[in-house]
């Protein structure tokens, strides 16, 4: 790490943890030697302004409520802690229990970070929001934020992406925002960001960059983070209420991270409990098509952040690969680089065909149908359960492994009836599976 | 750092540039060029033809996967270099061929991580062996840049930082302070593009560097013809061109860059004797 010149940050933080510290509410901007603002000059009195009203708000009980409302009235938290006996059976016979982060409004996790944000975008006196969006979701969460609280909307889109994801972009219209394809470099998540952030120097005035993962320049990764450590907080509160004890293993899926970093944050200073996060490995990451950031990738600076990047030997960021587009992103959270640096959470790839077969087995096993980001994590949690029952079969039954099932699978259908074969050749359907339509 | 400042002083090429345009009568004029677009080969030519035609420094830029400050027309330019294959390294060799055949001084326009990935020590040493003046680094603030800073003044390389309207004055003495060489004074809040007028912000954020100490303020974003370079020249050490030149090289070549250079440099004349006061 020799462009790190704070080098021993790392060891002195993980020193301290060890030594019974804490790595909660880390409030950035730095995460070790990662996170930071690498970004233009432009921006820095917006990234001010936002970091300052969110930290303001952070401590006025009037905003707390406001978020506790709308999760309970408009989300329909507190989401349920499901323990799924028949899939356990597959996970070495520990104990699986599911975060149900699918039952929220809008199908996923996504609505805490929105919610939150747009909020904050109203203490700013913002009337209009942007963000970027891959398979859809972050773009369908921010419509429908925008929407409930009455500001203008604008979703940047990879323009193969709006192909593949013609009903997605209908879900964003229909709830009023503007979809813009983006033509530019590959086309994909990434220069929709990169065009999301040429839209916000240009009018930054009025507009809010809703950024929809633990990502970015600061305040974003802290800030997120935030609104999303309600999945962690009650999943700790349910476990403890529901077996009277801590789990385990928590596992999560992780592209940008924020799924994971929520529920993570619940239980980082529970030493006793083995914290995993399973990154998109595509076609396996010996084949190069993968979305590994951690696994494979080297320090860089991306969209704003120090963080893991997949990236050339020039510098150039790399295109990542994944069945599922919520993973699919070069980059990763800079406080998930900290914590696999410092050993706190380990980062494991898992391929495609790992997370389809695990979500087909949900499917069968639980009458659940997960999203296939989320199937990445239950793919995890079979192996983690398999090597807890290994360590001591004579425990295993007793052992609980909590699983973020951040998002549902309605949306994948086309996808996995695909990729089991299950459309008959002539069906349309077939011709929209092979396009990578996601209903 | 009074030891650095010094030093620094000494051995600006771009301030050394910039003083001889004043010493002129005039405003010193800055093009950019993407490195490898449409060739290496090219790139050095059109910026041999830059120098010649009445360009002070040139700005050689490193095509980037993810240019985040760049409108479409650089960014159609850095993505056809990408895709025929440029390497960082060659943007030493680009440097050089300019550097050898010219008084020019020639600056590094980069985005972070390629500096990053080959290590900003190796890659300052390089950029200072090819007789690099320094880099302008449009998504590295002086926050981040403790690296940077170090290797800028081990190297004897100008380090160029961005101002912009929305910069607190804090955030502007912090810049000005940090920077050597010149002050890069974004004229608008957007990406890079021709458009029909200035900015009046320009002015201001101008006004605002020479009050935070700034000698010499350059402006860009924006300008594409005589005129516009004229209205800047009255109040800015530099001016900056960048999309129009590279509109030239795409669609006429070395001999359109050379007339729009030539074209360019009719507007940098100050109209009074106060050019001369060295502030």
């Amino acid at each position: 790490m020799a462009d790190a010149p704070s080098g021993n940050a790392d060891n002195n933080t993980a020193e301290a943890f060890l030594q019974g510290g804490s790595l909660r509410h880390a409030p950035g901007p730095y995460f070790g030697n990662y996170g930071g603002r690498w970004m233009p000059e432009s921006l820095i009195a917006a990234l001010d302004e936002l970091e300052e009203t969110f930290n303001k708000a952070k401590d006025d009980p009037e905003f707390r409520a406001q978020i506790d409302d709308l999760n309970k009235n408009y989300s329909g938290r507190p989401s349920l802690l499901t323990e799924a006996k028949r899939f356990s059976q597959h996970a070495g016979g520990v104990r699986v229990f599911l975060k149900r982060e699918d039952l929220n409004h809008t199908g996923s996790h996504k609505i805490n970070n929105v919610l939150g944000q747009a909020l904050l975008a109203k203490r700013m006196g913002k009337t209009r929001v942007i963000a970027e969006t891959g398979a859809g979701q972050h773009g369908v969460a921010s419509a429908t934020a925008a929407a409930l609280m009455g500001l203008e909307c604008v979703v940047y889109m990879g323009a193969e992406d709006c192909r593949r994801q013609a009903l997605n972009v209908a879900r964003m219209e229909l709830l009023g925002a503007k979809v813009i394809p983006v033509t530019s470099g590959s086309q994909t998540l990434k220069d929709a960001i990169n065009e999301a952030l040429r839209d916000w120097v240009a009018n930054v005035g009025n507009t809010h960059y809703l950024l929809g993962t633990a990502a970015g320049a600061h305040p974003f990764p802290a800030m997120v983070r935030y609104f999303h450590e309600v999945i962690g907080e009650e999943a700790r509160a349910q476990i403890l209420e529901q077996e009277g004890r801590l789990p385990d293993a928590v596992c999560a899926c992780i592209g940008g991270g924020s799924n994971a970093i929520g529920i993570f944050h619940g239980f980082l200073d529970d030493p006793s409990v083995r914290i995993y996060g399973f990154e998109a490995g595509g076609d396996g990451v010996e084949t190069g098509r993968h979305a590994a950031t951690i696994t494979l990738g080297k320090p860089g600076v991306l969209h704003g952040a120090r963080s893991y990047l997949m990236q050339d030997d020039d510098g150039q960021t790399i295109e990542s690969h994944s069945i599922s587009a919520g993973l699919d992103y070069p980059g990763v959270g800079p406080e998930h680089s900290y914590l696999s640096d410092i050993g706190r959470v380990s980062y494991e790839p898992i391929t495609d065909s790992e997370a389809m077969d695990a979500f087909r087995l949900l499917c069968r096993t639980e009458g659940i149908i997960p999203a296939i980001e989320s199937s990445h994590a239950l793919a995890g949690a079979i192996k983690v359960g398999q090597r807890l029952a290994a360590e001591d079969p004579a425990t295993a039954s007793e052992k609980i492994v909590i699983v973020n099932l951040s998002g549902r699978g309605d949306k994948d259908v086309a996808t996995a009836a695909e990729w089991f074969d299950l459309l008959d050749k002539d069906s349309a359907e077939s011709e929209i599976g092979k396009e990578g339509e996601q209903l | 750092m009074a030891q650095t400042a010094g030093k620094a002083q000494m051995t600006s090429k771009s301030a050394a540039a910039i003083d001889k345009a004043r010493s002129q009568g005039r405003a010193a004029l800055i093009g950019y060029l993407p490195a490898g677009y449409p060739s290496v080969e090219e790139t050095i030519a059109a910026g041999i033809a830059l120098a010649e035609n009445g360009a002070d420094l040139i700005e050689i830029g490193i095509p980037y996967s993810d240019p985040v400050m760049d409108g479409q027309v650089i960014q159609a330019a850095t993505t056809e270099a990408l895709a025929k294959g440029f390497h960082v390294k060659q943007v030493f060799d680009v440097v050089a061929g300019i550097t050898s055949k010219t008084d020019a001084a020639v600056l590094v326009m980069t985005y972070w991580n390629p500096v990053v990935r080959m290590g900003v020590d190796e890659f300052s040493r390089r950029l200072a062996e090819a007789g690099g003046a320094g880099l302008i680094t449009p998504d590295l603030i002086p926050d981040e840049a403790a690296e940077w800073m170090e290797a800028s003044d081990k190297y004897g390389l100008d380090r160029v930082f961005l101002v912009a309207p929305s910069s607190t004055t804090e955030r502007m003495q912090r810049t000005v302070d940090a920077s050597r060489g010149f002050v890069y004074a974004v004229s608008i809040m957007g990406v890079t593009g021709a458009r029909t007028s200035v900015s009046s912000a320009a002015k201001d954020v101008v006004a605002a560097a020479h009050a935070a100490g700034a000698e010499r303020v350059c402006v860009g974003l924006g300008v594409s013809n005589a005129d516009q370079v004229r209205e800047i020249a009255a109040y800015a050490e530099g001016v900056i061109v960048g999309t129009a030149l590279v509109a030239a090289v795409r669609d006429g070549g070395v001999d359109a860059v050379a007339a729009l250079t030539k074209d360019l440099s009719t507007g940098l004349a100050r109209e009074s004797a106060q050019a001369k006061d060295g502030a």
